[in-house]
């Protein structure tokens, strides 16, 4: 069977539900979220790059691009956000991490 | 029926290792398969035709954001008892993902090198007239999308600029160089008005003294010094 759009969308949303997973799954610390949320963002380019590739339309491959660069400096940020709360508080467990709750 | 085997191998790696990141009970194994699956995304857009993101993939993830989050982990980890039990746990995990990637790698080379004449694996028709994926992406991305190029520039300038920011954390007790206090020194430094024209001895400004006498002065106290302990 020829591999085409439908193979890549597969893939695409098993990585996207991996993602989504790993969020809801993880109690444990708040750098395998940061890494769940890069995951969903590479099955969003993944899609962006099959339609892209389907549709003969090189749009989608800028717009990955964009998306990558986002996703780069979404992780410099949120791990710099991880290191100074852990510097503030000494744990990065998420069950720890509801002072805004009030 | 190359390409869907490629596909096939590259898109079940990518989805266990995915599945390993989440799983994964330590964050370290985390980040290494975290690793794998960006190269496994990097294979399967390369059989897609994108061959210039695969390469950023590469780049930017795994050389650059990979290695950002592993620095993480590893600054993190406040067990002590655990992290002096050395290296020994991350190598099965490490030689799991290395191990993956050779054989990736080595099948490759060795279907080239059996099957010479083989037909590239792609699953789409490249719209290919006369340029390369990276220099039609070049040709569109600094004409057509100029300003969301730029954007990305600046996104990625305030990204570095706030993580400086975030992290840069002034310590108690440094010593730093004070510019300020420097020049407002009193004493050492004094500033004068010169007449043109007027030598610097003839209108009498102090001058340090000379070298000669320092050196002599102090010669002559280590001499004195010596004579006085050879007695």
């Amino acid at each position: 069977m020829a591999i085409g759009l439908p193979h890549y969308l597969a893939v695409g949303a098993i990585l996207l539900v991996l993602g989504f997973l790993g969020i809801f799954l993880n109690r444990k610390n708040v750098i395998v979220i940061l890494m769940s949320v890069e995951l969903i963002l590479l099955s969003v380019n993944l899609n962006f790059v099959a339609f892209s590739a389907s549709l003969g339309d090189l749009a989608g491959q800028v717009f990955a691009m964009f998306v990558l660069t986002v996703a780069a400096a979404e992780a410099a940020i949120g791990l710099a956000i991880v290191v100074i709360y852990f510097r503030n508080t000494g744990s990065i467990e998420v069950e720890d991490i509801s002072t805004l709750k009030g | 029926m190359i390409t869907a085997l490629a596909f096939y191998v590259f898109a079940a790696v990518l989805i266990a290792s995915a599945a390993m990141v989440v799983t994964s009970r330590n964050p370290v194994h985390s980040v290494l398969f975290l690793i794998l699956a960006f190269f496994n995304a990097a294979a399967l857009f390369l059989i897609a035709g994108a061959e210039f993101l695969a390469m950023i993939l590469v780049i930017v993830y795994v050389g650059a954001v990979a290695v950002l989050f592993l620095f993480v982990v590893m600054m993190l980890d406040v067990d002590f008892t655990r992290m002096r039990e050395g290296f020994q746990r991350y190598a099965p995990a490490g030689a799991l993902v290395g191990g993956i990637l050779f054989i990736e790698l080595f099948s490759l080379l060795v279907w080239r090198y059996f099957d010479t004449g083989a037909e590239e694996p792609k699953a789409f028709p490249a719209p290919t007239n006369g340029v390369n994926n990276a220099e039609a992406l070049g040709r569109i991305l600094y004409t057509d999308y100029v300003y969301l190029f730029q954007a990305a520039g600046l996104v990625l300038l305030v990204a570095m600029i706030g993580a400086i920011v975030l992290t840069l954390r002034e310590r108690p007790g440094t010593r730093r160089q004070d510019i300020a206090a420097q020049i407002a020194r009193a004493g050492t430094v004094n500033l004068r008005s010169v007449p043109s024209g007027a030598g610097l001895a003839r209108i009498g400004i102090e001058r340090p003294p000379a070298p000669e006498e320092e050196r002599q002065a102090a010669a002559g106290a280590i001499a004195h010094e010596g004579h006085g302990g050879h007695h």
